[in-house]
């Protein structure tokens, strides 16, 4: 975690009317691709991902089967989400190999790559949360009050505690990244309404609430991808205008801030395990300051 | 690394909301344990309060259901309001389980929140068939309706036909349809196919269906539970093989008093024994 005596809470966004529009800058400088090219690309991954998902129950094409919770890829390659095993064994029930292989294959696979990737690529409760921040800067709505960053590891620690205690996996009743991907693909209304809930409480309540401060999923991914190697950095630091694009577009715009201005002797490359590794501020930046990059890469300049 | 005020108070106020959360949740799934008795689990199924701890909903069960009788809960709708969010269930009156031999949904199960330990499925017990209302039954009734019985996979030992007397004619039989608790499997498939505006043969999750004989009852006739106690399988009493002076029994029926001698030149004359 970052020094939080650096973190201010606006981090300057306010002084700066490009804010309002991020990217107008980077559309005119790059062109409308390399100005939208990873966000395109995160929509299309999502896409891929829940399309494979479809693939058998609307085309009957069995590529995979099952949910992000636990799915199988033609029929070798098990997945199990980390976090929803983790709260099986605090319920003291030790499961099938399939299962601790999926969560051991996952684990591996997001540790190496690092980040929150999932968060940024894959869960679809991304987009939900990407539209209420988008819809936010439209309609202005410079209102509420996000809840603290290190809420989310106290609410995991929380969740496996009271799992232990009832017995139940406690976040699969309100999760909404399993209840809004399984209302996708296996069908079901009412869990539509935990989207909306994560719409709703980001729009008008916290900015970026929900991924950013409250989902006890990602903030296990988090945690797993903490030492990974990709890693976005801000190698060309020298360029930046201050145009605050990045920080209005940024998901978790306190992990900017050291990189970017090299404060307390912090090197180019954002290593806070809260970044998401959405290289959205790689698109917005009109002088391309940032880069995808591995995490032992200082160059800068 | 140390503390000051401010991070100490952030860390309690953050623990405190994370605490809230985590008990909202845990209560919201509480209701869940009340699981409406039509909703069966799958072949397999572990203790329902384990199997809310093991199943991690994301079924694969589902999709490897030959019949497509499982489905996941999702709330809202009916029978599946009180079901837990996302895990597995079936509704035995709309599609029964079909007993697949290879019992794939167990085998699809990647936590074993459906034992992998169920290889044979006539060993699974998904539930208990009841015939809960004798009033409609055709069979109670008097007729010949038999479909219970006869679409039973485990016929002739789950469900037997029990010949009774038909008090109402005193000359004809009824036929009770009678489940043996011991071999059925809760497949469903008897509640699915009676033929009633509504089955009067019901699986019920095992828990509600049957009954539980006090610990301390032994069964005397079952030689598997004696348990310690005296058998029964000798007679109770040792009767004499020759019968004894004084015997009253042949008074009672109505004969001679028993008497030794003439018994004895009795067989003298007939050597063939009484009754000729």
């Amino acid at each position: 975690m970052t020094d939080p005596a650096v973190i201010s809470r606006s981090f300057g966004i306010s002084r700066s009317a490009a804010a309002k529009a991020p990217g107008r800058d980077a559309v005119r400088d790059k062109g409308w691709w390399r100005a939208h090219r990873f966000l395109v690309l995160r929509r299309l991954s999502q896409l891929a991902v829940f399309g494979l998902f479809l693939l058998g129950p609307l085309a009957g094409l069995w590529v995979v089967k099952g949910n992000l919770s636990s799915s199988l890829t033609l029929g070798v390659l098990p997945l199990t989400d980390p976090f929803l095993l983790a709260q099986v064994l605090a319920t003291r029930h030790w499961p099938e190999t399939s299962a601790l292989l999926g969560a051991a294959i996952v684990i591996v696979f997001y540790a190496t790559v690092g980040g929150r990737v999932f968060c940024s690529w894959v869960c679809p409760v991304n987009v939900v949360t990407d539209s209420a921040a988008w819809l936010r800067r439209k309609l202005k709505i410079t209102t509420g009050r996000a809840p603290r960053g290190g809420l989310r590891y106290w609410l995991a620690g929380a969740v496996l505690l009271a799992s232990a205690i009832t017995g139940q996996l406690v976040w699969e009743s309100v999760n909404p990244v399993s209840l809004t991907q399984r209302a996708l693909i296996f069908g079901g209304s009412v869990a539509w309404g935990a989207a909306a809930a994560v719409f709703l409480f980001d729009l008008l309540i916290a900015p970026r609430g929900w991924c950013g401060h409250a989902c006890p999923v990602g903030a296990a991914y988090a945690l797993i991808g903490s030492k990974g190697l990709l890693r976005v950095a801000a190698t060309h630091s020298s360029r930046c205008n201050d145009c605050a694009d990045c920080y209005a577009v940024c998901p978790e715009p306190q992990v900017i801030v050291l990189p970017l201005k090299g404060k307390a002797g912090h090197g180019p490359v954002i290593t806070d395990r809260d970044c998401t590794n959405c290289g959205r501020c790689i698109d917005v930046c009109g002088p391309d300051v940032f880069r995808y990059t591995h995490r032992l890469d200082s160059k800068r300049d | 690394m140390t503390l000051n005020r401010r991070q100490v108070l952030q860390a309690s106020a953050s623990a405190t909301t994370a605490g809230l959360l985590a008990g909202g949740a845990a209560l919201l799934g509480r209701p869940a344990l009340a699981r409406p008795a039509q909703a069966l689990r799958p072949p397999g199924a572990i203790a329902e309060a384990d199997f809310l701890g093991a199943c991690v909903r994301c079924g694969l069960c589902v999709r490897d259901c030959p019949p497509q009788n499982l489905k996941l809960s999702r709330w809202g709708d009916g029978l599946a309001r009180d079901v837990a969010i996302g895990t597995p269930y079936f509704v035995a009156r709309e599609i029964p389980c079909e007993m697949c031999e290879a019992v794939p949904c167990v085998k699809a199960c990647p936590t074993g929140a459906l034992d992998h330990r169920l290889t044979d499925i006539n060993q699974a017990r998904m539930g208990v068939a009841v015939l809960i209302d004798q009033e409609n039954c055709l069979n109670f009734l008097g007729l010949r309706c038999d479909v219970c019985y006869r679409v039973c996979p485990v016929i002739d030992q789950a469900i037997t036909l029990e010949k009774v007397s038909n008090p109402r004619s005193d000359r004809h039989a009824m036929l009770l349809p009678t489940v043996h608790a011991e071999h059925c499997t809760g497949c469903g498939k008897c509640e699915k196919s009676c033929v009633l505006e509504q089955a009067a043969i019901k699986v019920l999750p095992t828990a509600i269906a049957r009954g539980e004989l006090g610990h301390h009852y032994r069964k005397g006739w079952d030689a598997t539970n004696q348990g310690g106690r005296p058998h029964f399988d000798a007679p109770v009493q040792n009767l004499p093989a020759q019968p004894v002076p004084g015997d009253l029994a042949p008074l009672r029926s109505g004969r001679e008093a028993y008497d030794p001698a003439a018994a004895a030149s009795a067989n003298a004359t007939h050597p063939a024994g009484p009754g000729q």
